[in-house]
């Protein structure tokens, strides 16, 4: 959207002239445009391009095949094929464009109308593009020809009022997007009217769309328009390609050929013509990702050009409980365009006990939420492990098959995610996404299944579980969803889980509620913990030990008392002074301990 | 679940009847006129009048279109101008061919298409591309120009199908294959094009939701989470899509009926307009409108049943 938003305030004209280059100068784009272009030359120039009269009989050559004077041969009355072909595309070109005119002048008015004012306009024109759409628009043009007579552009009017939801639907759409946009207050504000405003942004906009709604349209007329022409419709003496394929059709036993040449035809415009829209469609597309790919690469660069220090690991002896996780060296990137890889995490190592919690601290960016996903073995894709090493109870994570990955995950490592709605899958009730784990990892039977999640859910403190396990995600509040993910990520006794923010998204209240809820649950269990977050709050909250990332590197790693104590390292002291700033006293007694220290 | 039923019932109705009023409205507003066209150029006013008063022509808009909708009710259309049998019964005759055509592509259309989708937007690489194509010339060719080349192919080059003509498949299913196989390849072609390349879309949006990933974390198998919950949040869409195809087929089948001389609602309605044979064509799209009405209603049940939120809508 922003990005939308950006460009469009730049010159939209400057921006359109540079797509359609980029369409000309693309191979398919060049050849579907030149395809069209010449169609509507043999079109406009067809009096003077045809070698014969193609109304005038020649029974000296009834029913040739192709000759080299008759290339594309004769048919029944002498006709030379080859003219009417070309005489055909005037028929057919100038019947799609009265079609494609008139979708547009009516979709386009009413999506405007309905998408700038809104109420009764909305509703006139959601109404009629439904009705439109539940009908057939061939059964209607039939039943239009038993009263209006046998009026084939009288027919492609009809057609063009019936496809005009395809352009209203398009300009609605945008016109309502563009209305809320800001600038368009702002010209509101400058005293512009409606009228200014709609030309100068709207039409700007949806320009392109416009053209390619245009092909797509174009494309149907042409088909209904040979279809119709085929069962018999409009005058018996209009040249077109529909009477050519009724006339081949006609003959395939004898004269197969003849019905070659009008589907010939008719695919390779109609294929120009969808080829073409497609390619404006692709690369208007394109140019809305180039921009944000370009603001990524300059913060790539930005971040190479940072030297890389040695980590401070502050030293640990009263550590206990043996090693479950440790993390050596590992490097994730993702693969390019160019085949070359983005480097988002260097040269990480981490530790974990048996029981610990441990955080990774860092800002949005620096690589923890990489970290835990490769811990899951899930980086999303074109991410891959580089090097390094990741143990856990002996089995190398970095290098194991996916096969055996599916054995750890939810029995031995499982996941809290950041943002609780949008990790439960909306179409199944928390029941069933409670019960299809416990049944498919743990192999339950599903009356155990059941009563195992009711029980999960109530140690979550969700106050009715019965109520929650058949309700569905959008039934329940952010907190509750939260508890359900935290008893997902408990049922089948994992040994560590990766939470990933897990208070990040939800209100302060809630987040104290949750932040006791693991804590309990935790101390309960005996479960370790990787506490992948951005505040220092919740580090000191529940966690044993710290390591801090930035820019996809560990900085700085050891006990939760020699941390807050005892940070070395600049950004370390920031995140300190960030979240001391939220509760003052704190803030003192940090600042007096900091003074004391240096 | 009730009140949205209901509510879509609802719609489903007013919408039947806003068409059937609109078009009986189009196709009785110049009655004069239909009883010139159909007498021909010498008919007399005497003749006109005749025409008029037995066809029950000169009674007011509302009372004609009062009686023509309280017997419509009861599934009677009426007596045909031009043909022998009441207009029911020729519709009678000629729905289940179309419908055997239609359902039959449908089957054919979501199946094939639903396992290129997924395949298409899980693994991506050649089948990808090729998807793409399809989609592309599927979209760009109407089908009576595959329906050509089918037949030039299939039932004159080699022999194997019948090139026109009907065998319904009670009577003979070997001798239906070969005259139903043709046509149905050719609906479902313009279909499976582009509802291929819906499900892709759709498949490929809902691989992004976090929850994919969450699944996965609980121990569950990509396949399980592809199959069970991926398919099942992409239906939605992929299912609106199969209504508006729907409507396509239903239109194209008018031109396939008459390539392959089947006696079906399509070929029944180019035959009624070109008699100008108002009831009949007031029947064929009352017909019509009913048959798509119903099978969006069915659309609509099925995703409210797969998507609670629907329902709230």
């Amino acid at each position: 959207m922003t990005t939308s938003l950006i460009s469009m305030l730049q010159d939209p004209n400057q921006k359109e002239r540079n797509l359609f280059f980029k369409v000309i100068t693309n191979p398919v784009g060049a050849f579907s445009a030149g395809m069209v272009v010449v169609f509507a030359l043999l079109a406009v120039f067809a009096r003077w391009l045809m070698p014969y009269d193609p109304t005038v009989s020649d029974y000296n050559a009834i029913s040739l095949d192709p000759t080299p004077a008759h290339i594309m041969g004769t048919d029944d009355l002498g006709h030379d094929i080859f003219s009417r072909m070309i005489l055909g595309t005037q028929f057919t070109l100038s019947g799609a464009l009265l079609c494609v005119t008139i979708a547009l002048l009516v979709g386009c008015t009413l999506g405007l109308l309905a998408g700038y004012f809104g109420g009764l306009w909305d509703s006139i024109g959601n109404w009629l593009s439904n009705i439109l759409q539940a009908l057939p628009g061939l059964v209607v043009l039939l039943a239009a020809a038993a009263v209006l007579g046998n009026n084939l552009y009288l027919a492609m009017s009809i057609y063009g009022f019936l496809l005009s939801p395809a352009f209203f639907r398009l300009m609605f759409v945008t016109v309502r997007g563009v209305r809320n946009e800001l600038y368009v207050d702002a010209a509101r504000v400058s005293g512009l009217s409606d009228f200014a405003i709609i030309t100068r942004h709207v039409l700007g906009v949806v320009r392109a769309p416009i053209v390619i709604q245009s092909g797509i349209v174009a494309s149907i007329a042409i088909s209904i328009q040979s279809g119709l022409q085929f069962l018999g419709f409009g005058s018996t003496d209009t040249i077109s390609w529909g009477s050519l394929l009724m006339d081949g059709f006609a003959n395939i036993w004898n004269h197969p050929v003849r019905l070659i040449w009008p589907s010939v035809g008719l695919a390779l415009l109609l294929v120009s013509i969808v080829l073409f829209a497609t390619t404006l469609r692709d690369e208007l597309e394109r140019a809305g990702t180039r921009i944000r790919k370009s603001t990524k690469k300059s913060l790539v660069s930005h971040r190479r050009t940072e030297a890389a220090e040695a980590p401070i690991v502050h030293i640990e002896n009263d550590r206990v409980g043996e090693e479950i996780l440790s993390i050596k060296n590992l490097e994730i990137g993702y693969l390019q365009g160019q085949g070359n890889y983005k480097v988002v995490v260097h040269d990480a190592n981490l530790s974990i006990n048996k029981g610990e919690v441990v955080g990774l601290v860092g800002e949005s960016g620096s690589g923890k939420t990489q970290t835990a996903l490769a811990l899951l073995g899930l980086l999303p894709q074109g991410g891959t492990i580089l090097g390094g090493t990741i143990e856990f109870e002996g089995v190398d994570l970095a290098t194991i098959k996916s096969k055996e990955f599916d054995k750890l995950r939810g029995r031995r490592i499982s996941y809290i995610p950041q943002e609780p709605m949008s990790n439960l899958d909306p179409s199944f009730t928390i029941g069933s996404q409670m019960v299809e784990p416990l049944r498919v990892v743990m192999g339950l039977s599903k009356v155990e299944a059941k009563a195992r999640a009711l029980e999960l859910l109530g140690m979550v403190g969700l106050p009715n579980p019965e109520k929650t396990f058949r309700s569905y995600p959008h039934e329940i509040s952010g907190g509750q969803a939260q508890r359900v993910l935290i008893a997902k990520a408990l049922s089948c006794g994992p040994d560590l889980i990766i939470a990933d923010e897990p208070t990040t998204a939800l209100d302060v209240t809630i987040q104290a509620e949750i932040l006791d809820v693991l804590r309990n649950l935790q101390k309960r269990t005996g479960v370790a913990i990787l506490l992948v977050t951005h505040n220092f709050g919740v580090v000191a909250d529940l966690c044993d030990r710290v390591a801090v990332m930035q820019n996809g590197r560990v900085i700085e790693s050891g006990g939760i008392y020699d941390i807050f104590d005892n940070a070395q390292h600049s950004y370390t002291r920031e995140l300190l002074g960030a979240i001391l700033d939220e509760n003052g006293p704190a803030r003192e007694a940090y600042e007096l301990e900091v003074k004391a220290g240096n | 679940m009730l009140r949205f039923t209901l509510r879509r019932f609802g719609t489903g109705v007013a919408l039947l009847f806003t068409i059937c009023t609109l078009a009986y409205f189009l196709l009785y507003i110049d009655t004069n006129s239909i009883a010139a066209g159909i007498l021909g150029a010498s008919a007399t006013k005497a003749d006109i009048a005749h025409f008029n008063e037995t066809h029950g022509l000169n009674l007011n808009f509302f009372e004609s279109y009062w009686n023509w909708l309280t017997h419509a009710l009861t599934g009677d259309f009426g007596a045909a101008w031009t043909f022998t049998d009441p207009v029911s019964t020729m519709i009678g005759q000629r729905l289940s061919v179309t419908l055997t055509l239609v359902v039959s592509s449908l089957v054919i259309v979501t199946i094939v298409s639903l396992t290129l989708g997924v395949l298409a937007a899980v693994y991506g690489g050649w089948i990808d591309r090729l998807v793409q194509v399809l989609g592309l010339i599927g979209f760009a060719i109407p089908n009576f120009l595959v329906a050509f080349a089918l037949v030039a192919e299939f039932a004159v080059v080699h022999r194997w199908f019948n090139a026109v003509g009907w065998t319904p498949p009670s009577a003979n299913f070997n001798d239906f294959l070969k005259s139903a196989t043709l046509p149905i390849a050719a609906i479902a072609f313009t279909g499976l094009a582009s509802l291929t390349q819906q499900i892709r879309g759709a498949v490929k949006d809902t691989l992004q939701n976090d929850y994919v990933r969450t699944l996965r974390t609980s121990g569950l198998s990509f396949r399980r989470v592809i199959l069970k919950h991926v398919l099942r949040n992409s239906a939605g869409p992929a299912l609106s899509v199969l209504g508006l195809q729907f409507v396509g087929m239903l239109g194209g089948i008018v031109i396939i009926e008459q390539i392959f001389s089947i006696p079906g609602l399509g070929s029944f309605s180019v035959q009624a307009t070109g008699l100008k044979d108002i009831p009949a064509v007031m029947g064929v799209v009352t017909t019509m409108a009913l048959i798509v009405i119903t099978v969006n209603f069915t659309i609509d049940l099925l995703s409210a049943a797969l998507n609670p939120k629907v329902r709230l809508a």
